[in-house]
Protein backbone atom coordinates (compact mmCIF):
# COMPACT_ATOMS: atom_id res chain seq x y z
CA UNK A 1 0.00 0.00 0.00
CA UNK A 2 1.30 4.04 -0.77
CA UNK A 3 -0.49 5.18 2.54
CA UNK A 4 0.52 4.10 5.79
CA UNK A 5 1.23 5.84 9.30
CA UNK A 6 3.92 7.90 9.98
CA UNK A 7 4.28 8.71 13.24
CA UNK A 8 7.77 8.22 14.37
CA UNK A 9 8.11 11.84 14.54
CA UNK A 10 5.82 11.98 17.83
CA UNK A 11 6.02 11.27 21.16
CA UNK A 12 6.15 7.38 21.76
CA UNK A 13 4.29 7.55 25.56
CA UNK A 14 0.71 8.18 23.93
CA UNK A 15 0.22 10.73 27.26
CA UNK A 16 2.76 13.35 25.52
CA UNK A 17 1.19 12.42 22.23
CA UNK A 18 -2.74 13.14 23.04
CA UNK A 19 -1.60 15.93 25.53
CA UNK A 20 0.08 17.12 22.64
CA UNK A 21 -3.04 16.76 19.81
CA UNK A 22 -5.41 18.31 22.15
CA UNK A 23 -3.53 21.32 22.52
CA UNK A 24 -3.02 21.71 18.65
CA UNK A 25 -6.35 21.13 17.78
CA UNK A 26 -7.80 23.52 20.57
CA UNK A 27 -5.30 25.91 19.66
CA UNK A 28 -6.23 25.26 15.89
CA UNK A 29 -10.55 25.80 16.99
CA UNK A 30 -10.93 21.94 15.93
CA UNK A 31 -12.04 20.80 18.90
CA UNK A 32 -14.03 22.64 21.73
CA UNK A 33 -12.14 21.38 25.11
CA UNK A 34 -15.46 21.69 27.44
CA UNK A 35 -17.30 19.68 24.48
CA UNK A 36 -14.84 16.90 25.15
CA UNK A 37 -15.41 17.14 28.74
CA UNK A 38 -19.36 16.66 28.39
CA UNK A 39 -18.39 13.81 26.15
CA UNK A 40 -16.35 11.76 28.65
CA UNK A 41 -18.47 12.42 31.61
CA UNK A 42 -21.25 10.97 29.30
CA UNK A 43 -19.57 7.60 28.73
CA UNK A 44 -18.30 7.37 31.91
CA UNK A 45 -21.58 8.37 33.94
CA UNK A 46 -24.42 8.27 32.37
CA UNK A 47 -23.77 5.86 28.93
CA UNK A 48 -23.17 1.85 30.11
CA UNK A 49 -24.61 -1.53 30.82
CA UNK A 50 -27.20 0.03 33.28
CA UNK A 51 -28.91 0.69 30.52
CA UNK A 52 -29.52 -2.77 28.53
CA UNK A 53 -29.66 -4.50 32.28
CA UNK A 54 -33.18 -2.10 32.27
CA UNK A 55 -33.91 -3.29 28.79
CA UNK A 56 -33.43 -6.69 29.87
CA UNK A 57 -34.91 -6.62 32.89
CA UNK A 58 -38.43 -5.12 31.22
CA UNK A 59 -38.38 -7.97 28.64
CA UNK A 60 -38.51 -10.44 31.17
CA UNK A 61 -41.47 -8.97 32.91
CA UNK A 62 -43.35 -7.61 30.16
CA UNK A 63 -44.02 -10.32 27.23
CA UNK A 64 -45.21 -7.30 24.90
CA UNK A 65 -42.54 -5.31 25.56
CA UNK A 66 -40.18 -8.42 25.02
CA UNK A 67 -42.15 -9.14 22.10
CA UNK A 68 -41.45 -5.27 20.50
CA UNK A 69 -38.22 -5.98 21.25
CA UNK A 70 -37.72 -8.78 18.83
CA UNK A 71 -39.52 -7.15 16.11
CA UNK A 72 -38.01 -3.64 16.11
CA UNK A 73 -34.94 -3.60 18.72
CA UNK A 74 -34.10 0.25 18.11
CA UNK A 75 -37.69 1.34 19.08
CA UNK A 76 -38.03 -0.83 21.76
CA UNK A 77 -34.69 -0.09 23.38
CA UNK A 78 -35.68 4.27 22.79
CA UNK A 79 -39.06 3.51 24.74
CA UNK A 80 -36.92 3.13 27.45
CA UNK A 81 -34.46 6.57 26.65
CA UNK A 82 -31.51 4.78 25.34
CA UNK A 83 -30.27 5.18 21.69
CA UNK A 84 -28.12 7.21 19.62
CA UNK A 85 -24.78 6.23 18.58
CA UNK A 86 -23.53 2.89 18.03
CA UNK A 87 -26.52 2.03 19.44
CA UNK A 88 -28.78 3.34 15.70
CA UNK A 89 -29.97 -0.34 14.46
CA UNK A 90 -30.09 -2.55 17.17
CA UNK A 91 -30.76 -6.54 17.18
CA UNK A 92 -31.79 -8.13 20.44
CA UNK A 93 -31.46 -12.23 20.42
CA UNK A 94 -32.61 -14.31 23.05
CA UNK A 95 -30.74 -16.73 25.24
CA UNK A 96 -33.26 -19.88 25.88
CA UNK A 97 -31.84 -23.56 27.84
CA UNK A 98 -31.04 -25.06 24.33
CA UNK A 99 -29.70 -21.28 22.76
CA UNK A 100 -26.70 -19.75 23.53
CA UNK A 101 -25.86 -16.27 21.59
CA UNK A 102 -22.17 -14.82 21.58
CA UNK A 103 -21.77 -11.26 20.60
CA UNK A 104 -18.04 -10.36 18.60
CA UNK A 105 -16.88 -7.89 16.10
CA UNK A 106 -14.02 -9.15 14.84
CA UNK A 107 -12.47 -6.65 12.52
CA UNK A 108 -12.80 -3.84 14.99
CA UNK A 109 -14.41 -3.57 18.37
CA UNK A 110 -18.04 -2.69 16.80
CA UNK A 111 -20.44 -2.73 20.48
CA UNK A 112 -23.88 -1.96 21.20
CA UNK A 113 -22.43 1.24 23.09
CA UNK A 114 -26.41 3.45 23.45
CA UNK A 115 -26.73 0.19 25.80
CA UNK A 116 -23.62 -1.36 27.02
CA UNK A 117 -21.53 2.08 26.94
CA UNK A 118 -17.63 1.49 25.87
CA UNK A 119 -16.25 -1.99 25.69
CA UNK A 120 -13.88 -3.27 27.86
CA UNK A 121 -10.26 -4.47 26.95
CA UNK A 122 -10.47 -8.08 26.91
CA UNK A 123 -13.92 -7.76 23.71
CA UNK A 124 -11.52 -5.41 21.63
CA UNK A 125 -8.67 -7.99 22.19
CA UNK A 126 -7.08 -9.47 19.38
CA UNK A 127 -7.43 -13.20 21.62
CA UNK A 128 -11.32 -12.73 21.94
CA UNK A 129 -11.86 -11.26 18.20
CA UNK A 130 -10.07 -14.15 16.79
CA UNK A 131 -11.36 -17.51 19.12
CA UNK A 132 -15.11 -15.99 19.45
CA UNK A 133 -15.93 -17.73 16.06
CA UNK A 134 -13.53 -20.45 15.29
CA UNK A 135 -13.69 -21.42 19.30
CA UNK A 136 -16.95 -19.58 21.20
CA UNK A 137 -16.71 -23.22 23.82
CA UNK A 138 -13.17 -22.39 24.78
CA UNK A 139 -13.72 -18.44 25.27
CA UNK A 140 -16.95 -19.41 27.21
CA UNK A 141 -14.69 -22.10 29.07
CA UNK A 142 -12.29 -18.99 29.88
CA UNK A 143 -15.18 -17.00 30.88
CA UNK A 144 -16.28 -19.95 33.85
CA UNK A 145 -19.23 -20.90 31.37
CA UNK A 146 -19.20 -24.66 30.29
CA UNK A 147 -22.21 -25.50 27.95
CA UNK A 148 -23.63 -28.95 27.25
CA UNK A 149 -23.43 -30.47 23.66
CA UNK A 150 -26.87 -30.13 23.67
CA UNK A 151 -26.81 -26.41 23.71
CA UNK A 152 -26.44 -24.66 20.04
CA UNK A 153 -24.03 -21.38 20.63
CA UNK A 154 -25.03 -18.94 17.74
CA UNK A 155 -22.21 -16.46 17.13
CA UNK A 156 -22.79 -13.14 16.14
CA UNK A 157 -20.03 -11.17 13.95
CA UNK A 158 -21.05 -7.73 14.38
CA UNK A 159 -19.30 -7.19 10.92
CA UNK A 160 -22.30 -4.49 9.60
CA UNK A 161 -23.88 -1.60 11.08
CA UNK A 162 -25.82 -3.92 13.02
CA UNK A 163 -25.48 -4.00 17.02
CA UNK A 164 -26.33 -6.89 19.12
CA UNK A 165 -27.42 -7.66 22.76
CA UNK A 166 -28.29 -10.71 24.23
CA UNK A 167 -30.92 -11.24 26.14
CA UNK A 168 -30.05 -13.45 29.24
CA UNK A 169 -32.04 -15.87 30.71
CA UNK A 170 -34.38 -15.18 33.46
CA UNK A 171 -33.04 -17.04 36.22
CA UNK A 172 -35.23 -19.31 37.98
CA UNK A 173 -36.60 -18.30 42.06
CA UNK A 174 -36.69 -14.51 40.96
CA UNK A 175 -40.37 -14.43 40.11
CA UNK A 176 -41.14 -12.71 43.46
CA UNK A 177 -38.26 -9.71 42.30
CA UNK A 178 -39.00 -6.10 40.96
CA UNK A 179 -37.89 -4.94 37.85
CA UNK A 180 -35.31 -3.10 39.25
CA UNK A 181 -34.28 -5.78 41.72
CA UNK A 182 -34.11 -8.24 38.01
CA UNK A 183 -32.04 -5.21 36.56
CA UNK A 184 -29.68 -5.07 39.63
CA UNK A 185 -28.34 -8.16 38.73
CA UNK A 186 -28.11 -8.52 34.83
CA UNK A 187 -23.97 -8.11 34.17
CA UNK A 188 -22.55 -6.96 31.07
CA UNK A 189 -20.33 -9.82 30.37
CA UNK A 190 -24.58 -11.68 30.06
CA UNK A 191 -25.54 -9.49 27.61
CA UNK A 192 -22.56 -9.51 25.49
CA UNK A 193 -23.28 -13.67 25.79
CA UNK A 194 -19.69 -14.77 27.79
CA UNK A 195 -22.08 -15.19 31.45
CA UNK A 196 -25.63 -16.17 32.15
CA UNK A 197 -27.14 -14.04 35.10
CA UNK A 198 -26.73 -15.67 38.36
CA UNK A 199 -29.54 -16.97 40.13
CA UNK A 200 -29.63 -14.55 43.46
CA UNK A 201 -28.25 -16.26 46.49
CA UNK A 202 -31.19 -16.63 48.95
CA UNK A 203 -32.88 -18.45 45.46
CA UNK A 204 -30.43 -20.61 45.25
CA UNK A 205 -30.75 -22.69 48.28
CA UNK B 1 -7.87 -5.51 3.26
CA UNK B 2 -6.08 -9.10 4.13
CA UNK B 3 -4.71 -7.11 7.43
CA UNK B 4 -4.18 -8.12 10.74
CA UNK B 5 -7.00 -6.63 12.09
CA UNK B 6 -9.29 -9.35 10.18
CA UNK B 7 -8.68 -11.96 12.97
CA UNK B 8 -11.74 -14.10 12.85
CA UNK B 9 -10.51 -17.86 13.24
CA UNK B 10 -6.97 -16.67 14.07
CA UNK B 11 -5.37 -18.89 16.74
CA UNK B 12 -2.04 -18.27 18.84
CA UNK B 13 -2.84 -14.58 20.15
CA UNK B 14 -3.32 -15.72 23.66
CA UNK B 15 -6.09 -16.48 26.29
CA UNK B 16 -8.66 -13.62 26.75
CA UNK B 17 -8.18 -11.96 30.22
CA UNK B 18 -11.08 -10.13 31.55
CA UNK B 19 -10.25 -7.72 34.35
CA UNK B 20 -12.55 -7.73 36.98
CA UNK B 21 -13.99 -4.09 38.11
CA UNK B 22 -12.70 -2.29 34.82
CA UNK B 23 -12.44 1.51 34.70
CA UNK B 24 -14.35 2.62 31.06
CA UNK B 25 -10.88 4.58 30.61
CA UNK B 26 -7.80 3.36 32.16
CA UNK B 27 -5.75 6.67 31.41
CA UNK B 28 -7.11 10.13 31.44
CA UNK B 29 -5.44 10.32 28.00
CA UNK B 30 -7.63 7.41 26.66
CA UNK B 31 -10.68 9.12 27.47
CA UNK B 32 -8.97 12.54 25.72
CA UNK B 33 -8.17 10.61 22.56
CA UNK B 34 -11.94 9.01 22.38
CA UNK B 35 -13.60 12.27 23.29
CA UNK B 36 -11.50 13.98 20.34
CA UNK B 37 -12.45 11.43 17.77
CA UNK B 38 -16.35 12.00 18.18
CA UNK B 39 -15.20 15.76 18.10
CA UNK B 40 -13.27 15.55 15.28
CA UNK B 41 -15.91 13.44 13.11
CA UNK B 42 -18.32 16.24 13.31
CA UNK B 43 -16.45 18.23 10.62
CA UNK B 44 -17.82 15.43 8.40
CA UNK B 45 -14.37 15.85 6.56
CA UNK B 46 -14.62 11.46 6.69
CA UNK B 47 -16.90 9.02 7.30
CA UNK B 48 -17.34 5.68 9.92
CA UNK B 49 -15.99 3.78 7.31
CA UNK B 50 -13.19 5.80 6.42
CA UNK B 51 -12.51 5.69 10.32
CA UNK B 52 -12.36 2.20 10.19
CA UNK B 53 -9.88 2.24 7.20
CA UNK B 54 -7.58 4.25 8.50
CA UNK B 55 -7.02 2.19 11.83
CA UNK B 56 -6.46 -1.22 9.57
CA UNK B 57 -3.39 0.63 7.37
CA UNK B 58 -1.76 1.04 10.84
CA UNK B 59 1.26 -1.72 10.21
CA UNK B 60 0.47 -5.06 11.16
CA UNK B 61 3.00 -5.21 14.06
CA UNK B 62 2.25 -2.11 15.09
CA UNK B 63 -1.53 -2.92 14.79
CA UNK B 64 -0.52 -5.88 17.31
CA UNK B 65 1.62 -3.55 20.21
CA UNK B 66 -0.72 -0.87 20.16
CA UNK B 67 -3.64 -0.67 22.76
CA UNK B 68 -6.94 0.36 21.51
CA UNK B 69 -7.30 4.04 22.03
CA UNK B 70 -3.33 4.53 20.99
CA UNK B 71 -4.95 3.09 17.81
CA UNK B 72 -7.29 5.46 17.85
CA UNK B 73 -5.08 8.47 18.23
CA UNK B 74 -2.86 7.49 15.65
CA UNK B 75 -6.03 7.30 13.50
CA UNK B 76 -6.67 10.71 13.98
CA UNK B 77 -3.73 12.07 13.31
CA UNK B 78 -3.96 10.86 9.86
CA UNK B 79 -7.49 11.42 9.48
CA UNK B 80 -7.05 15.41 10.52
CA UNK B 81 -4.12 15.68 7.76
CA UNK B 82 -5.67 13.78 5.07
CA UNK B 83 -8.43 16.07 5.39
CA UNK B 84 -6.70 19.18 5.27
CA UNK B 85 -7.35 20.03 9.30
CA UNK B 86 -3.97 20.15 10.07
CA UNK B 87 -0.52 19.64 8.78
CA UNK B 88 1.97 16.96 9.78
CA UNK B 89 4.35 19.92 10.51
CA UNK B 90 1.80 20.94 13.22
CA UNK B 91 1.73 17.86 14.60
CA UNK B 92 5.14 17.15 14.80
CA UNK B 93 5.81 20.78 16.68
CA UNK B 94 2.80 20.79 18.71
CA UNK B 95 1.52 24.32 17.77
CA UNK B 96 -0.08 25.64 14.56
CA UNK B 97 1.59 27.29 11.73
CA UNK B 98 2.28 31.04 11.41
CA UNK B 99 -0.34 32.75 10.43
CA UNK B 100 -3.05 29.78 10.55
CA UNK B 101 -6.73 31.37 11.27
CA UNK B 102 -8.56 29.81 13.87
CA UNK B 103 -11.99 28.02 13.49
CA UNK B 104 -14.54 27.40 15.20
CA UNK B 105 -15.44 23.80 16.31
CA UNK B 106 -18.29 22.26 15.24
CA UNK B 107 -19.16 19.97 18.25
CA UNK B 108 -20.06 22.00 21.40
CA UNK B 109 -21.14 20.71 24.76
CA UNK B 110 -24.60 21.22 23.43
CA UNK B 111 -24.39 18.46 20.72
CA UNK B 112 -23.75 15.91 23.47
CA UNK B 113 -27.40 15.10 24.04
CA UNK B 114 -28.04 15.20 20.21
CA UNK B 115 -25.22 12.33 19.66
CA UNK B 116 -27.02 10.23 22.37
CA UNK B 117 -30.56 10.46 20.63
CA UNK B 118 -29.84 10.15 16.99
CA UNK B 119 -26.50 8.78 16.46
CA UNK B 120 -25.42 8.38 12.79
CA UNK B 121 -27.35 5.95 11.26
CA UNK B 122 -25.74 4.00 7.88
CA UNK B 123 -29.42 2.98 6.95
CA UNK B 124 -31.17 4.61 3.85
CA UNK B 125 -34.29 4.58 3.00
CA UNK B 126 -34.07 3.98 -1.01
CA UNK B 127 -35.73 1.52 -2.67
CA UNK B 128 -32.83 -0.92 -3.76
CA UNK B 129 -33.84 -4.40 -4.61
CA UNK B 130 -32.52 -7.09 -2.52
CA UNK B 131 -30.94 -9.82 -4.23
CA UNK B 132 -31.55 -12.86 -2.28
CA UNK B 133 -34.39 -13.91 0.24
CA UNK B 134 -34.70 -15.17 3.44
CA UNK B 135 -34.25 -19.09 3.61
CA UNK B 136 -31.79 -19.07 0.16
CA UNK B 137 -28.46 -20.52 0.31
CA UNK B 138 -25.98 -17.73 -0.24
CA UNK B 139 -22.23 -17.95 -0.82
CA UNK B 140 -19.49 -15.55 0.29
CA UNK B 141 -17.80 -14.26 -2.63
CA UNK B 142 -14.09 -15.03 -2.70
CA UNK B 143 -12.95 -11.03 -2.99
CA UNK B 144 -9.44 -10.31 -1.60
CA UNK B 145 -9.89 -6.34 -2.10
CA UNK B 146 -6.99 -4.12 -1.85
CA UNK B 147 -8.63 -1.62 0.09
CA UNK B 148 -11.52 -1.54 2.87
CA UNK B 149 -13.82 -4.66 2.95
CA UNK B 150 -16.12 -5.90 6.09
CA UNK B 151 -16.45 -9.63 4.48
CA UNK B 152 -14.24 -11.03 6.46
CA UNK B 153 -11.21 -13.80 5.16
CA UNK B 154 -12.87 -16.86 6.65
CA UNK B 155 -16.43 -16.38 5.72
CA UNK B 156 -15.28 -16.23 1.93
CA UNK B 157 -15.97 -19.10 -0.41
CA UNK B 158 -18.30 -20.72 2.01
CA UNK B 159 -21.72 -21.36 1.83
CA UNK B 160 -24.55 -20.35 4.54
CA UNK B 161 -28.29 -19.47 4.21
CA UNK B 162 -30.04 -15.81 4.51
CA UNK B 163 -31.60 -15.61 8.00
CA UNK B 164 -32.91 -11.98 7.84
CA UNK B 165 -33.21 -9.03 5.76
CA UNK B 166 -32.01 -5.95 7.99
CA UNK B 167 -32.22 -3.59 4.90
CA UNK B 168 -30.75 -1.18 2.77
CA UNK B 169 -27.43 0.23 4.17
CA UNK B 170 -24.79 2.21 3.10
CA UNK B 171 -21.81 0.17 1.54
CA UNK B 172 -18.09 0.35 3.58
CA UNK B 173 -16.37 -0.79 0.51
CA UNK B 174 -17.29 2.34 -1.17
CA UNK B 175 -17.85 4.56 1.37
CA UNK B 176 -14.49 4.33 3.19
CA UNK B 177 -12.76 5.15 -0.39
CA UNK B 178 -15.20 8.29 -0.84
CA UNK B 179 -16.58 6.40 -3.73
CA UNK B 180 -20.68 7.18 -2.87
CA UNK B 181 -23.04 5.05 -0.41
CA UNK B 182 -24.27 2.87 -2.95
CA UNK B 183 -26.65 2.01 -0.80
CA UNK B 184 -27.44 -2.28 -0.79
CA UNK B 185 -29.26 -4.64 1.59
CA UNK B 186 -27.77 -6.47 4.69
CA UNK B 187 -28.72 -9.77 5.43
CA UNK B 188 -26.99 -11.63 8.77
CA UNK B 189 -26.40 -14.97 6.96
CA UNK B 190 -26.12 -18.32 9.12
CA UNK B 191 -22.82 -20.45 8.57
CA UNK B 192 -23.36 -24.04 9.98
CA UNK B 193 -19.32 -23.65 12.16
CA UNK B 194 -18.71 -27.11 10.62
CA UNK B 195 -19.21 -25.19 7.04
CA UNK B 196 -16.27 -23.17 8.35
CA UNK B 197 -14.36 -24.98 10.59
CA UNK B 198 -14.75 -28.14 9.45
CA UNK B 199 -15.06 -31.51 11.59
CA UNK B 200 -13.50 -29.69 15.05
CA UNK B 201 -16.39 -28.04 15.19
CA UNK B 202 -20.28 -28.66 17.07
CA UNK B 203 -22.69 -29.77 14.42
CA UNK B 204 -24.94 -27.88 16.17
CA UNK B 205 -22.91 -24.32 16.09
CA UNK B 206 -23.56 -21.62 13.83
CA UNK B 207 -21.87 -18.18 13.06
CA UNK B 208 -23.82 -15.23 11.62
CA UNK B 209 -21.99 -12.77 9.67
CA UNK B 210 -23.99 -9.62 8.74
CA UNK B 211 -22.99 -9.63 4.77
CA UNK B 212 -23.63 -6.83 2.24
CA UNK B 213 -25.73 -8.19 -1.21
CA UNK B 214 -21.93 -7.16 -2.89
CA UNK B 215 -20.11 -9.86 -0.89
CA UNK B 216 -22.90 -12.44 -1.70
CA UNK B 217 -23.53 -15.01 -4.68
CA UNK B 218 -26.04 -17.00 -5.26
CA UNK B 219 -25.27 -20.92 -5.13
Amino acid sequence: MSERHEHQTVPSDPALRVKALESLLVEKGIVDPAALDALIDTYQHKVGPRNGARVVARAWVDPAYKQRLFEDATSAIAELGYGGRQGEHMVVVENTPAIHNLVVCTLCSCYPWSVLGLPPVWYKSAPYRSRAVIDPRGVLREFGLELGQDVEVRVWDSTAELRYLVLPERPAGTQDLSEDDLAAMVTRDAMIGVAKVAAPRRARA
Amino acid sequence: MNGVHDMGGMQGLGPVEAEPNEPVFHAPWEARAFAMNIAAGAWRKWNTDAGRYQIELIPAAEYLRMSYYEKWAARLEELLIKAGLVTREEITRGQPAPGSVKATPPFTVDKVPFLLRTGAGAKRDVAVPARFQIGQPVRARNIHPSGHTRLPRYARGHVGTVDRDHGVYVFPDTNAHFLGEKPQHVYSVRFAARELWGDQASARDSVYIDLWDDYLEPV
